[in-house]
């Protein structure tokens, strides 16, 4: 009896090893290498989840050989997922993403393929030349944009300027100026989401273009020593602190996040005047309040300028677009679908229509003679007037970096908002990360 | 079948065969010693997590232990351990004291107690991120203006905010703990004391808190041992912000490995946990002479 209990032990004990061993071993997309499959693609939940879907779907539709699998998750999941993903070799193969620094290193690690010579300028020539630039590394073609062209600008609440009797500020002097007559009319001036961090981040950006223009980042991005030093960093953050002493973001502002949409909730519910944002915050108007938009209550202005500034005020910063890359383990029959797919099926007219319908700005020449027609109108031309003009269009920092110092520059920044640390402090704190 | 009889008879007094405990075995060095490996080998190396790992010898270890960031998460880990220890420990006590009566309507509170604990703990966390929402959230539903407080965005604030989240989230499940403890006590101890002229509370400090003594032990055991692994709940409520208020170790393991990518400092920082979690459970063992537990009702 024993023997034969010894015996079921042992076998028992096999047959789990051998089945955690092949569980082990199970591929997700792209693990798999037969011919005929299906490509695989990433998308990010939102407002422009369907918009994507739908192209897909079409795609879909009239190449039943060439199917593209789609799968969508949440913003801050995706990147953190999908860097896992393409370091295992299991990455999707259409690799959505911000370009800069995190494609730098795809490249560098060889996970994506150079599509230089596959997307050519037949396709190229679509797209705005200061977008598709952002998805090249050493004039080498790694990223194709595919969503709307998003500079930050400052949305604000014209009712709530108008009950002030104040005019929307062209300079940093003006802007400030406004602080203490909306408090004194109950209103919050400015509604930014402390919590998720990456809001903040425009602030510092354009503070610091505006003072010192856009080689001060240019410097920071070569790694040069004590780069984050400069001077405009200091004058940046301390301005940013003065800001913060004398009330000028709305109270709590570090326990709002901007995930539920309770930033802009501030904005269209009147409780705040002005919110500096991708164009994001368009779309979380026509979901949150769309009656806001078509009651024209609605305004935007550029960030304003600095007195003494070296940078120009048209420069914006912001996102140009997102891209697709190919994954460079994909088998050969995913990445003809996707380069097929990038060739004839993303720039299609259903596809700028959508983006268009949505309060996005396609990123293709071509958008500008569909602009007025759309219901948008006045707004897309503000935001593509503004792609368009500006000399320097910076890709958002925490993407332009390598992804420690990206981290390392969104919490220093928090930490300076919270005023827990002095400029001084976080230009110590930066200049650490470099070369790193 | 004779000789059959006198093995297990022999098999018993040894206690079960060895091979019993192959199946945990193999699940232990898969799911556990060899990861655990391979954190050691990763915790000498540089690696981003895409291209190939190079040697950097105990680099990572000088730099994540003179990282004044590390020292801070240490530091507020110990604080939540404490500190939840401190809070949930008498809640789960009197609670479980109190639905562990036969009472109908108690019953009933012990379900609706028992309910946090079914939830998990992402959904937990994205609740309670929009309650403490300080325009949107409570304070505006019932109208108390001193509920509109900067909970999660204020450094002061934002570690009291975390510890009552996660006991209430965990405290039920310790209630339970307590509730099957006090179930247990036998009821002559009470009526005996009861003849004897002891009060409610003579009883309790007399006769529940010794015979819930190994209770205690056990709770306290999970209760400060899972202390240093939260990480769920703080991921989606703070994300270890505001700064790095509520970046406690294990929150900050994750983000160094998968937001800044050094997965040679994430290593380190996991190796530090294992040992802090297992010192932690050995002394608490031996200090409590868990491994030599007696019953408590001898002579009744």
């Amino acid at each position: 009896m024993q023997r034969s209990l010894r015996y079921w032990s042992v076998l028992t004990s096999i047959a789990t090893a051998t089945a955690l061993l092949a569980a082990c071993g199970t591929s997700g997309p792209g693990g798999s290498k037969s011919s005929g499959e299906a490509a695989t693609a990433w998308i990010l939940t939102g407002p422009t989840e369907a918009t994507f879907r739908a192209s897909f779907d079409t795609w879909n539709k009239a190449h039943p050989d060439e199917q593209i699998k789609v799968q969508s998750f949440e913003n801050d999941a995706y990147k953190q997922k999908v860097r896992s993903a393409v370091g295992a070799g299991q990455a999707p193969t259409l690799i959505f993403g911000w370009a800069g620094g995190v494609l730098k290193s795809y490249v560098d690690a060889g996970a994506v393929d150079d599509l230089t010579s596959d997307i050519d300028a037949s396709t190229t020539s679509h797209f705005l030349p200061s977008v598709t630039k952002v998805g090249q590394i050493q004039d080498k073609l790694y990223a194709v944009p595919n969503n709307g062209v998003k500079p930050a600008v400052i949305y604000y609440n014209k009712d709530l300027f108008q009950k002030i009797g104040a005019q929307p500020p062209a300079t940093w002097e003006q802007l400030v100026g406004l602080v203490p007559r909306f408090k004194a009319a109950g209103i919050a001036p400015i509604t930014v989401s402390g919590q998720d961090k990456w809001p903040l981040l425009m602030w510092e950006e354009y503070l610091v273009d505006r003072i010192g223009g856009p080689d001060v980042m240019k410097r920071v991005l070569a790694n040069a020593p004590n780069a984050w030093s400069d001077p405009a960093f200091i004058q940046a953050n301390t301005m940013i602190q003065q800001l913060v002493d004398a009330g000028g973001f709305v109270n709590g502002f570090a326990s709002i996040s901007t995930k539920t949409g309770a930033d802009v909730a501030l904005l269209y519910t009147g409780k705040a005047a002005m919110n500096l944002n991708l164009p994001s915050a368009y779309q979380t108007i026509q979901t949150g309040d769309p009656s806001f938009l078509s009651g024209g209550k609605l305004g935007y202005l550029p960030f304003p300028a600095v007195a003494g500034g070296k940078g120009n005020p048209k420069n914006v910063v912001g996102n140009p677009s997102n891209y697709w890359s190919v994954s460079s383990k994909a088998s050969d029959q995913q990445k003809k679908t996707a380069l097929d797919y990038l060739r004839t099926g993303l720039e299609t007219d259903d596809y700028s229509e959508a983006l268009l319908k949505i309060g996005l700005v396609p990123p293709t020449t071509g958008a500008q003679a569909k602009l007025a027609s759309s219901s948008n109108g006045p707004y897309l031309q503000t935001i593509y007037d503004a792609a368009q003009q500006a000399p320097n269009f910076q890709l958002s920092w925490d993407q332009a970096l390598a992804p420690a110092q990206g981290d390392a520059l969104l919490t220093n920044l928090q930490q300076v908002f919270l005023k827990q640390i002095t400029p001084a402090q976080f230009s110590a704190n930066m200049n650490k990360t470099l070369g790193s | 079948m004779v000789s059959g009889n006198s093995t297990t008879a022999r098999g018993y007094r040894a206690g079960p065969s060895v091979w019993w405990t192959l199946p945990a075995l193999a699940f232990f060095v898969v799911f556990a010693l060899v990861p655990l490996v391979g954190v050691g080998v990763l915790s000498l190396m540089k690696w981003d997590g895409l291209s190939a790992p190079r040697w950097t010898g105990l680099r990572n270890w000088t730099h994540i232990l003179s990282d004044p960031v590390t020292g801070k998460a240490a530091v507020l880990s110990v604080k939540i351990i404490v500190l939840s220890w401190l809070v949930q420990t008498p809640l789960s006590l009197l609670l479980g004291i109190f639905t562990a009566g036969r009472q109908r309507y108690r019953n009933v509170l012990a379900v609706l107690y028992f309910v946090p604990l079914l939830f998990s703990s992402a959904a937990v966390a994205i609740a309670f991120k929009a309650i403490l929402d300080p325009n949107f959230g409570i304070s505006r539903a019932v109208g108390w203006s001193f509920l509109s407080r900067d909970w999660l965005g204020d450094p002061q604030l934002v570690l009291a905010t975390v510890v009552f989240v996660i006991a209430w989230q965990f405290v039920p499940f310790h209630t339970l703990l307590y509730q099957a403890g006090v179930r247990q006590i036998p009821a002559v101890l009470y009526e005996a004391a009861t003849i004897d002229g002891a009060g409610p509370l003579q009883q309790f400090r007399w006769i529940t808190l010794p015979q819930l003594r190994y209770t205690v032990v056990t709770s306290s055991t999970l209760m400060v041992v899972g202390s240093l692994t939260y990480f769920d709940v703080v991921f989606v409520l703070t994300g270890g912000g505001p700064g790095y208020s509520t970046r406690l170790l294990p929150l900050d393991m994750y983000l160094t490995g998968f937001t800044a990518n050094d997965m040679g400092g994430a290593s380190v920082l996991a190796a530090i946990l294992v040992v802090t979690g297992l010192l932690l459970a050995l002394g608490f063992t031996r200090l409590s002479g868990f491994n030599r537990m007696q019953s408590q009702q001898e002579g009744i």
